[in-house]
């Protein structure tokens, strides 16, 4: 709760740099500030605590995952410096979104009432809308703002729909009153076609096929820090907001009850199979990085829901997944920003040569790009073990041997990017070293290392 | 004092030979693949004087998985391998600029260290980690520092890349289904497993589908004579001498002792598929026009006899097949060493240009001439040992198989002495072939050393491997 609030403050306090002429010390400030939030955070773990008559519950799990969040933002805030470079003067704007964003995303993992819920997902995307559009002489972000805003708004109303058809069927918005009657036998039919609408309405914020058509074109006509955003931050929390409806709500149990088990796991192992299959697919003939970047985003939320046919265990897994997910992203992106800025467009011909004109990002770049493919030691690695060992133990081997082939098919984009840093010619010089997309580079991998050689720091915290 | 410590020297070798920058890389990862050497001589004394040198210790607790390191003579018989090749393979490439040297060296450093952690492995998920490992950086090193056309070598590498992490990934499911039943990855919880005959059956092919491709077994080889060809000759050897033998080498450790009764019920099968290696390889042999590929076939049909030895589940086809893969080792990377001293004088790798050296350098000859008798198991060389015991554990199983097993001799014979004759033999080449260096002279006469030393007398690695053999032939047939 106090992490929400300070997060707004700080948010606030964002906005008001700009009137205060203080624009140059903006990007310090907040990353300092949210160093601060971070500490407050972790001292509110392992206690569960509900606040304003259950609107805000404070568990294990939403502190874990706020603080993974922070972190990302921590990392976003730092690119924000080199990447505004040139519009100094909006700096203050773009960073007050981010932390806002942050708060709406805080929100979605600590609702206790499905309408803290609903205001939490649209501070979310709202925020992400401007961010999407916010490059406004340029025509493809302009698009990319419309196509997003467009398709968003109408899974915001699919979900709203949702919670309604749920308060019709409860008459309550509070999760601990819905989960106690969901148990119940006796269920109005529409308690499930409500829960389907809000499961659907959080498909298409993670982008998981067939809600991922946005994706793409999102993603490649975002600035490339709000693609980044997009790719790590955002799909980390739809992934967990969907998790915690699913799990807060007693969906499993309650379907169970009416035998609608069986057909919710097919769908989700169908929708996760779908997923990741169209999304490396699809990677393998992107030449755009961004773009492929977006449909490798696809197939790991294949990958990630696979959490949810095994909701009481796998919490902790989602987490490192997660974590090592959105880390590997965090250095994926702050090469490419660092690579494709002043370029019009993010091709692959950018990074020709990388290994030779700057041997240290290249290696970051690789890194990064093995840890997503799930090679050893990076932590993906074990993201996908872990993953693979649920899913087997809830019985669901053909879906491993799946995500094993597309492990294997992944390996082919990545590694395209990879041959092309290494065996290419360079094309051009770069001059300058911006220290901040260095440090974020150099800790999220070795952040990313770190959770590798030591998975059960995060693993154990929500087990 | 445990085997870690081995691994530790390698992986510190690997970051301080990048640090030291290019100029003193190629001395700093020699120093260190040498003390890793003495390290593990001193190591197999304390073994031999009965200390225990195995390790054990928690790592991740959910799912469990363990540090485990198990030093038994077969697991220390394939570490001295490492340790021993390492350094003639850097030595061997003494002489040579290459590009970024200190990442050249550093890779290779760590490469040995992977490969020393999956032969030591006793955790099924530790052992997968290192075998991964063990790919990254044979990958840049045959992708950067590699021959030939960009492009193609591009293509050869990925497909490498992509094959073996396909096969091991079929490993890693078979493993977490191991999991699931044993509750540890350990790799005496493994072996303890009842599992049924359906069940073995596919965690056999899961795991044959991973060390066939790395082996390679056929049909999984197509990889191999492409990126031998197109690897740098220290990515080669590396590949040839110590990096299949993983492959061997698992088969006896993990695949045999897991799924025994898919291994009895299907042996024949096995067998075959690696008889079938060995005449294939030979035949192809006889046709390359390129020294690098041929050896590379003449390797094929080699590890496809092993390979067989290794099916027949006998204590002779076990310990002739860990006998041979040493040998092979050692063999190989000679004849690929010698290959590459031809190439630096005359550039060139098509057999046809070659000839004439023995009347030039009538020394490298003579050292040559061991490398390929050697490698065609004459007797008093330690290939011959290899070869004759697994060949006599293939007659054992059916004479047919020892027949044509015994086609890898003639057949080699055939292809290795016509190719000593086109290459060295003959008039003098118009190109002019410089002696051996001094540097280049220690690297083989060490590797001839080990061959004829152990050639007759091999009882000290039998000796040390015989035990482990017996013990895991016991998990085999304990049902």
């Amino acid at each position: 709760m106090n992490t929400l609030i300070a997060i707004t403050g700080l948010g606030i306090f964002c906005l008001l740099f700009e009137i205060l002429n203080l624009t140059k010390a903006i990007v310090p400030i907040t990353i300092l500030g949210l160093l601060g939030v971070l500490a407050l955070n972790f001292s509110e773990f392992g206690a569960t605590e509900s606040y304003y008559n259950n609107m805000i519950t404070v568990s294990r799990f939403s502190t874990a995952f706020s603080s993974l969040f922070i972190i990302l933002t921590i990392f976003l805030v730092a690119l924000s410096h080199n990447f505004y470079e040139n519009h100094p003067t909006k700096i203050s704007d773009f960073v007050a979104i981010k932390i806002f964003l942050l708060a709406g995303g805080v929100a979605m993992v600590s609702f206790g009432n499905l309408a803290m819920f609903f205001l939490g997902i649209e501070v979310l995307s709202i925020a992400l809308y401007v961010l999407a559009a916010s490059e406004r002489l340029n025509l493809k972000s302009n698009e990319a703002g419309m196509k997003y805003f467009l398709m968003g708004s109408f899974a915001s109303g699919i979900i709203l729909f949702g919670i309604c058809l749920i308060y019709g069927a409860m008459g309550s918005f509070d999760v601990a009153e819905i989960s106690e009657n969901s148990l119940s036998a006796e269920l109005p039919i529409w308690f499930p076609i409500g829960m389907v609408l809000m499961v659907i309405g959080m498909l298409f914020k993670v982008a998981a096929v067939p809600f991922h058509f946005w994706a793409p074109d999102v993603y490649e006509g975002s600035p490339a820090l709000t693609t980044a955003l997009m790719s790590t931050l955002a799909k980390v929390i739809a992934i967990a907001t969907l998790y915690k409806l699913v799990s807060a709500l007693n969906l499993i149990p309650s379907l169970e009850n009416q035998d609608l088990l069986g057909t919710f796991q097919t769908i989700i192992v169908v929708i996760s199979m779908a997923s990741m299959t169209i999304g490396n697919i699809m990677a393998l003939r992107q030449t755009n990085v961004k773009r492929m970047l977006a449909f490798s985003g696809i197939s790991h939320a294949g990958f990630m829901l696979m959490t949810l046919l095994s909701i009481s265990t796998s919490a902790g897994v989602l987490l490192y997944y997660t974590s090592a997910y959105a880390l590997a992203g965090i250095a994926s992106f702050s090469v490419i920003l660092y690579v494709c800025k002043n370029q019009d467009n993010e091709d692959i011909t950018n990074f020709h040569g990388l290994g030779k004109t700057n041997p240290l990002l290249a290696a970051i770049l690789t890194g990064s790009l093995l840890s997503m493919a799930g090679i050893p030691i990076f932590s993906g690695f074990f993201a996908k073990l872990f993953l693979f060992n649920q899913t087997i133990e809830a019985g669901h081997l053909a879906l491993v041997i799946v995500a094993v082939i597309n492990s294997i098919i992944s390996v082919g984009y990545y590694f395209k990017l990879i041959l092309a840093m290494y065996s290419k010619e360079p094309n051009e010089e770069r001059k300058g070293k911006p220290v901040l997309i260095y440090a974020v580079a150099v800790i999220s991998i070795v952040l990313n290392i770190a959770l590798g050689l030591f998975p059960s720091l995060v693993v154990d915290l929500l087990n | 004092m445990n085997v870690s410590l081995i691994l530790i020297i390698l992986l510190v070798g690997a970051f301080a030979t990048y640090v030291v920058g290019d100029k003193l890389a190629s001395k700093v990862a020699l120093f260190f693949s040498l003390a890793a050497l003495g390290c593990s001589v001193v190591l197999l004394n304390h073994f031999l004087a009965g200390e225990n040198i195995s390790l054990i210790n928690a790592w991740i607790t959910q799912p469990k998985i363990s540090f485990a390191l198990n030093a038994d003579g077969l697991a220390i018989a394939m570490l001295l391998l490492t340790v021993a090749l390492t350094p003639i393979i850097i030595f061997s490439s003494f002489g040579n600029e290459y590009k970024i040297a200190k990442a050249f060296y550093a890779l290779i450093l760590f490469m040995a260290f992977a490969m020393t952690g999956t032969f030591l492995a006793a955790d099924g998920l530790l052992y997968y980690i290192f075998w991964e490992l063990a790919l990254i950086p044979i990958y840049f090193i045959a992708l950067i520092w590699g021959n030939g056309d960009a492009e193609e070598r591009r293509k050869a590498v990925v497909k490498f890349f992509i094959y073996t992490l396909a096969g091991s990934l079929f490993m890693l499911i078979a493993f977490i289904y191991l999991y699931q039943k044993a509750g540890s990855f350990l790799i005496d919880d493994l072996y303890k497993l009842n599992l049924s005959a359906t069940e073995q059956l596919w965690i056999f092919l899961a795991f044959f589908l991973a060390y066939a491709i790395k082996i390679p077994i056929i049909p999984f080889h197509t990889w191999q004579a492409n990126v031998y060809q197109k690897a740098p000759t220290v990515g080669t050897m590396l590949l040839s001498g110590i990096m299949l033998k993983m492959g061997l080498y698992s088969v006896i450790r993990w695949q045999l002792p897991i799924a025994p009764l898919a291994a009895k019920e299907y042996m024949n099968i096995f067998i075959a598929l690696g008889i079938a290696g060995v005449i294939y390889g030979s035949i192809v042999a006889i046709r390359q026009k390129d020294l690098k590929k041929l050896l590379a076939y003449s390797s094929l049909a080699h590890v496809g006899l092993i390979a067989a030895g290794t099916y027949t589940l006998t204590i002779d086809g076990l310990r002739g097949a860990v006998l041979q893969m040493i040998a092979h080792g050692f063999v190989v990377v000679g004849l690929f060493f010698a290959a590459e001293i031809i190439f630096k004088r005359f550039a060139t790798r098509e057999i046809s240009e070659m000839g004439g050296i023995r009347i030039q350098s009538p020394k490298f000859t003579s050292m040559f001439l061991i490398l390929v008798l050697a490698s065609v198991a004459l007797p008093s060389t330690f290939n011959f040992v290899g070869e004759f015991t697994v060949l006599y554990s293939l007659s054992q199983i059916n004479i047919w198989f020892a027949v044509l097993g015994g086609t890898t001799i003639i057949l080699g014979a055939y292809y290795m002495l016509k190719m000593f004759q086109n290459v060295m033999l003959g008039e003098a080449n118009t190109k002019t072939f410089s002696d051996v260096t001094i540097n280049e002279g220690i690297s083989l006469v060490a590797i001839i050393a080990v061959l004829l030393f152990f050639g007759f007398y091999p009882k000290p690695i039998t000796d040390l491997i015989t035990p482990s053999l017996e013990t895991i032939l016991n998990v085999i047939n304990k049902n």
